[in-house]
């Protein structure tokens, strides 16, 4: 069973469809017991990253989400949420991953970063199992998360930055996988049957 | 790098897909879930859906559709048309619409685009904008183009950026249904004005439109209709061409 974390800041509804798609049994919940009674979490996220902790605190995830050792993809905003900190409202975060969100430099580049780019894998990954390298994700976001050691794919908006992390239990991917067609299911499969 | 994105736009009424020349004379050209569920399997970047139902049941009937076409395709899908309250743009998101584009109701109120961009992210606020020549200046238009607004093209566009719109659909009313060819000037503008993705909008009858659009005014995306709902142009074709004159598309 995969519990999807509905916390006021996801598009949880997209992430249903896909696992409905792969015939997956879910739960939308935000409920900390129910979360924690699933075997794999999806943790996604659209919207404003001060508002989304605050969310998170307020429905008692947030100590859930760092201890638990179950396996969790955190999705787009989800992803930034792992990290230290984020500079979008100059928030502290989940702290699994030790780097910062920044904002994409407006004078280098269009902001939003908006559409289709293709994802370089920089390192071995059981979410990219048998997904071609430089393959298309849908990304829609402003802020990301600079390339570090744990950084499994690379992206390029005027610079290149983090599409997708792993370390121990967590994963992240800074593009919507719910989104991103036949690709896009392959990695919500492997996170949900191989990580 | 970010790909070039190729957007087919469905004006839907009841449910089903119409398109107007010129925003009259409306055609039927299908059922909208079928018609999204085959561009998306064409190769479609992303789907634009406008809402131009007009009755007191518009938005049970619009949810109802968002949530079939959520089911249906795995791409991403802007929804338009009469939204003009924070709980319609969280109950079509909620419904699994990933961006919504507002139109009227940014101009008569402006902070309603800070708002929005402010609960959902400015990633899913589109500050879709009519524009038409009148007496050799750009009018900002409004009500599906029915009425003209003292607003000047360039600077509304520059003015929803400000206010935290994330890109902006720009629709060249002069050269709507036109097949003639996207108003290339003045989305080169455009596009030097702002840092946002600009989306063009009226005009494209050939592949070489979607080009000229794309080297010429660098928009970021090439939104079309009834060429693709009538089959005079495919979606791969379009792509390929496009990808051959050195333009970076997603095949």
């Amino acid at each position: 069973m995969i519990s999807i974390i509905d916390y006021g800041a996801g598009n949880v509804a997209s992430v249903a469809n896909a696992l409905e798609t792969l015939n997956e049994p879910f739960v939308i919940s935000s409920n900390e017991v129910e979360i924690c009674r699933a075997d794999k979490i999806i943790f996604p996220g659209v919207g404003e990253a001060s508002f989304a902790i605050k969310q998170l605190h307020m429905l008692n995830l947030f100590s859930m989400m760092r201890m638990i050792g179950k396996p969790l993809l955190g999705i787009c905003l989800g992803m930034q949420l792992l990290c230290d900190s984020s500079k979008e409202g100059n928030v502290s975060c989940l702290g699994i991953f030790p780097t910062t969100g920044e904002k994409f430099d407006e004078t280098k580049t269009k902001v939003p970063h908006m559409g289709w780019n293709n994802v370089n894998q920089t390192k071995e990954s059981k979410l990219f199992n048998g997904i071609t390298n430089e393959e298309y994700f849908y990304f829609a976001h402003s802020f990301y998360v600079p390339v570090n050691n744990y950084t499994i794919a690379t992206a390029e908006n005027g610079i290149d930055f983090s599409a997708a992390l792993e370390k121990e239990n967590f994963y992240g991917v800074q593009f919507h996988p719910e989104k991103s067609g036949e690709a896009g299911l392959k990695l919500l499969e492997n996170f949900i049957t191989l990580c | 790098m970010v790909a070039k994105r190729i957007i087919p736009c469905l004006d839907v009424k009841d449910g089903r897909v119409v398109k107007g020349v010129n925003f009259i004379n409306l055609i039927d050209a299908g059922s909208a879930v079928e018609l999204a569920k085959r561009y998306s399997d064409e190769g479609a970047d992303e789907l634009v859906f406008l809402d131009i139902t007009a009755s007191v049941e518009k938005r049970k009937t619009l949810l109802e559709l968002v949530k079939k076409i959520a089911k249906a395709i795995r791409i991403p899908f802007t929804v338009g048309g009469g939204i003009s309250e924070l709980t319609d743009i969280e109950k079509l998101l909620k419904a699994g619409a990933d961006k919504v584009s507002l139109n009227t109701s940014i101009v008569k109120n402006p902070n309603l685009i800070t708002k929005a961009a402010r609960q959902f992210g400015s990633q899913a606020v589109v500050a879709a904008i009519d524009v038409n020549i009148v007496n050799n200046v750009y009018k900002v238009f409004i009500k599906g183009g029915r009425e003209e607004t003292e607003l000047e093209g360039l600077s509304w566009c520059k003015k929803v950026e400000e206010l935290g719109a994330g890109e902006i659909l720009l629709t060249s009313m002069n050269k709507d249904g036109t097949k003639d060819g996207y108003d290339v000037d003045f989305l080169s503008e455009l596009n030097e004005l702002v840092r946002i993705p600009v989306i063009a909008s009226g005009g494209a009858g050939s592949k070489e439109h979607f080009l000229e659009a794309f080297s010429k005014a660098s928009v970021d995306a090439c939104l079309a209709a009834s060429l693709f709902h009538f089959d005079i142009l495919k979606i791969k074709d379009l792509k390929e061409f496009l990808l051959a004159n050195g333009i970076v598309v997603r095949l």
